[in-house]
C-alpha cells in the first residue's frame, strides 16, 4: 500500500473521532435525561436510577465517549448480572423509541438510500455531463442559453416542491406510476424502476443542473489553455483536440466532487425520502429528530461522516490514477 | 525561392468600437534555411502574426493578405486543408512550455501524436522511435526513458527542448518560435538558442523567431522586421538594424537594452503611451479601420 494510502487513511480515522466528539457532545449537552424518556410515563426514581446505571449514565463523559467509540469497534455490554443486554460490534446502542439497535436499523435502511443514491448519481452524471459538454460546444447559441435557463431554473427549485408536484402530475393525474415504495430489485424488476424513478429524478435534478454548469465552465476553460493551442498547431483535427486534450483535464475536477456528493447521498436523502415516506436512512434521520431520538440521530451522523472519509479517500486514490501530476514519488 | 511570402498579413478583431487591426498589411519574406526575426514589445501584434501565418488566429478575428509556403497559398484554405500544413510543413514553439505541454499525457505521447497526425497508418512502435530520436536530436540524454515521463518532470529548458523536439519530429520547412526563451533563465535561454542555430544548420529548416529581446535576434537571425502597433515600422539585415536604426521606434528598443556599463538610473518606458489601451493605439494609428 503506498505511503500517501495509509496517511490518507490515517487522518480519515482522525477524523471520524473528531466527528464522534462532537456528535456525542451535542448529545450529551442537549439531550433531555435519557433515562426519563425510556421510563416512560409510569416511572418511579428507583426504575430511573437504574436505566442510568445500565446505560453508563451516571459516568463521567470522557468514560461514556470511551465506552461508546469501544463499543463501536469491540462491542459493549450494557448493564450487569442476568439484566446485562449484549451489544455486539459495530455497537451504536440501542434507539430510545423501538429499542432496536441502531447499527441493526441502519443496515436494515441502508439499501433503499443507496438505491435512490446510485440510480439518482448516474441520472445526474449523465444529464449533467452531456448537458454541460453540449453547451461548451454549442457555446453563445440558443442551445447554450437555453440550457443556461434550463440549469438555473432546475436550480431553483426546491426539490420537495418538485417532488409534490410530480407526485401530483404523475401518479395522481396521469396515473403513469405508483406512489413510490421501496419494491427489492429481485422481486419485480420493472416495479423496482417505476417506484424509484421519481425520487431518482428528484434527487438529480439539482446535481444535473449544477453539474451543467460546473463541465461547461470546466470545457470552455480548458478550451483556452495553451495546451490546446499546441494540439492544433500540431495539426491534430478538431475532434482529437477535444477529446483527448481538453475532456480529461475538464473532468478531472468533477471526479472529486461527485466522490463527495454521492458519498454525502448514500448515508440517506433525508428530503426526498420524507417527501415521498420511504423508509431509508435519511428518513430514519428525520423521524428521530423529531422524537429526539439520540443514539440514532448519532448513528446516522456517524454513519454520513463515515462515508464522506470513505468517499474522499476513494476519489484520491482516482485522482492519482488520472492526473500524474498527482502521482507521489511516481 | 521563397520559403515563406507574407503580403498585406491584416487580422481584424471586431470591437464594440469598431473593427481593430492587431496586425496590419503586414509583409514577410523568408529563404529556405534563412531566419527571420520579429520584434515588438508586447501588444504589438508579433504574436498575433505567428499565429495567423499557421490560421490559429482567434475565432473572432478575420485574417486577409496573402500567405505563401513556397508556391501553396494559406490563405483562404479549408480548416481541413490548414491541417495539413500546421505541425507538418509549418510547426511551431510557443512561449511557455509548461502549459503548453498538456500536463496529462507524456511527452511522448504528446510528440507521437504530432508526427502521427500527419503520417497517417503509422504504428505506435515507429511513432515512439520517432520520438525517441526527436528527444535525442534536441540533445536530452536518456531520452528512451524520459519518453515516457510527463512534462512536470522536466526542468523549463528541458520542457522547451521537448517542445522543440515535438515541432521537429515531422521536419517542418518552417518552424515559428514564439519568445522560445522568454520564459527561461539567461544559461538556458543561449543553450536553447544555440539549439536552435544547430538545427537550422543541420536541417535547412527555416526560422521565424519572434521575441521582444533583440539581444536575442541578434544572435540567432540574420533580417529583422521591427513591428509596433500591428505595423512593421522597420526592416533589414541585422547589421544594419543595430549599427543604423531608422526608425525612432527601433532605436528606443536598442535603448531599452540594458547594459552592464550603464549608470543606474529610472526605468524609461519604450515610447510614452506605448502600452495603453488598444483603442487609444488605433486612434493614434489613425483609426485603423
Amino acid at each position: 500500500m503506498p505511503r500517501f494510502l495509509i496517511t490518507r487513511v490515517a487522518s480519515g480515522l482522525g477524523v471520524l473521532l473528531l466527528v464522534c466528539l462532537f456528535t456525542y457532545l451535542i448529545f450529551f449537552a442537549l439531550s433531555p435525561d435519557p433515562a426519563v424518556q425510556i421510563c416512560g410515563k409510569n416511572c418511579t426514581p428507583e426504575v430511573i436510577d437504574q436505566i442510568r446505571g445500565n446505560l453508563g449514565l451516571d459516568q463521567p463523559f470522557w468514560t461514556q465517549f470511551f465506552h461508546f467509540v469501544v463499543g463501536i469497534f469491540a462491542g459493549r455490554t450494557y448493564g450487569e448480572g442476568a439484566g446485562a443486554v449484549e451489544c455486539a460490534a459495530p455497537c451504536l446502542g440501542y434507539s430510545f423509541q423501538s429499542s432496536q439497535a441502531v447499527w441493526d436499523m441502519i443496515i436494515q435502511r441502508l439499501p433503499v438510500s443507496a438505491t435512490i443514491a446510485v440510480g439518482a448519481a448516474v441520472l445526474w452524471l449523465l444529464a449533467g455531463l452531456a448537458g454541460g459538454l453540449l453547451s461548451a460546444v454549442k457555446e453563445g447559441t440558443f442551445l447554450d442559453r437555453f440550457t443556461t435557463g434550463l440549469t438555473l431554473t432546475s436550480m431553483s427549485i426546491p426539490n420537495y416542491v418538485l417532488a409534490l408536484v410530480l407526485q401530483y402530475v404523475l401518479v395522481v393525474k396521469l396515473q403513469w406510476l405508483p406512489f413510490p415504495q421501496a419494491v427489492a430489485f429481485a422481486d419485480d424488476p420493472g416495479q423496482w424502476f417505476a417506484n424509484f424513478v421519481m425520487p431518482w429524478i428528484v434527487l438529480a435534478v439539482g446535481y444535473a443542473a449544477a453539474y451543467t454548469r460546473l463541465t461547461r465552465a470546466n470545457v470552455l476553460d480548458v478550451l483556452r489553455e495553451n495546451y490546446v493551442r499546441t494540439a492544433y498547431a500540431k495539426g491534430l483535427a478538431q475532434p482529437l483536440v477535444w477529446r483527448r486534450h481538453a475532456l480529461r483535464p475538464a473532468l478531472t475536477p468533477i471526479v472529486t466532487i461527485f466522490g463527495m456528493d454521492f458519498a454525502g447521498l448514500l448515508g440517506g436523502a433525508l428530503i426526498t425520502e420524507t417527501v415521498f415516506g420511504i423508509n431509508g436512512v435519511g428518513k430514519m434521520a428525520a423521524d428521530s429528530i423529531a422524537r429526539n431520538d439520540q443514539p440514532v440521530i448519532m448513528g446516522v451522523t456517524l454513519l454520513a461522516g463515515f462515508l464522506v472519509v470513505v468517499g474522499n479517500i476513494v476519489v484520491d486514490v482516482v485522482y492519482t490514477a488520472i492526473d500524474p501530476r498527482v502521482r507521489v514519488n511516481a | 525561392m521563397t520559403l515563406l511570402q507574407v503580403r498585406d498579413l491584416t487580422v481584424t478583431f471586431p470591437t464594440p468600437r469598431g473593427p481593430l487591426d492587431a496586425v496590419r498589411s503586414l509583409d514577410l519574406d523568408l529563404e529556405p534555411g534563412g531566419a527571420l526575426g520579429i520584434v515588438g514589445e508586447s501588444g504589438s501584434g508579433k504574436s498575433m502574426t505567428s499565429l495567423a501565418i499557421m490560421g490559429l488566429q482567434p475565432r473572432a478575428a478575420q485574417r486577409t493578405g496573402s500567405v505563401r509556403l513556397h508556391d501553396q497559398e494559406l490563405v483562404g484554405l479549408s480548416e481541413a486543408e490548414l491541417r495539413r500544413v500546421r505541425g507538418d510543413r509549418i510547426a511551431m514553439v510557443f512561449q511557455d512550455p509548461l502549459s503548453s505541454l498538456n500536463p496529462y499525457y507524456t511527452v511522448g505521447l504528446q510528440i507521437e501524436e504530432a508526427y502521427r497526425a500527419h503520417r497517417p497508418g503509422t504504428t505506435r512502435r515507429v511513432a515512439r522511435r520517432v520520438a525517441v530520436e526527436a528527444l535525442e536530436r534536441v540533445h536530452i540524454r536518456d531520452a528512451a526513458r524520459r519518453v515516457d515521463h510527463y512534462p512536470h518532470q522536466f526542468s523549463g529548458g528541458m520542457r522547451q527542448r521537448v517542445m522543440i523536439a515535438m515541432a521537429l519530429s515531422t521536419e517542418p520547412e518552417l518552424l515559428i518560435a514564439d519568445e522560445p526563451t522568454t520564459a527561461l533563465d539567461v544559461t538556458v535561454q543561449a543553450q536553447i538558442l544555440d539549439l536552435l542555430q544547430e538545427i537550422r544548420r543541420e536541417t535547412g529548416t527555416g526560422l521565424v523567431l519572434i521575441t521582444h529581446d533583440l539581444a536575442v535576434v541578434s544572435e540567432v537571425t540574420d533580417h529583422i522586421v521591427v513591428m509596433k502597433d500591428g505595423v512593421c515600422v522597420e526592416r533589414g539585415p541585422v547589421e544594419q538594424i543595430f549599427t543604423d536604426p531608422r526608425h525612432a521606434y527601433t532605436q528606443a528598443l536598442l535603448d531599452a537594452v540594458p547594459r552592464i556599463d550603464d549608470e543606474i538610473g529610472e526605468l524609461r518606458a519604450v515610447t510614452p503611451g506605448a502600452a495603453g489601451d488598444v483603442g487609444q493605439r488605433n486612434e493614434q494609428n489613425g483609426g485603423a479601420a
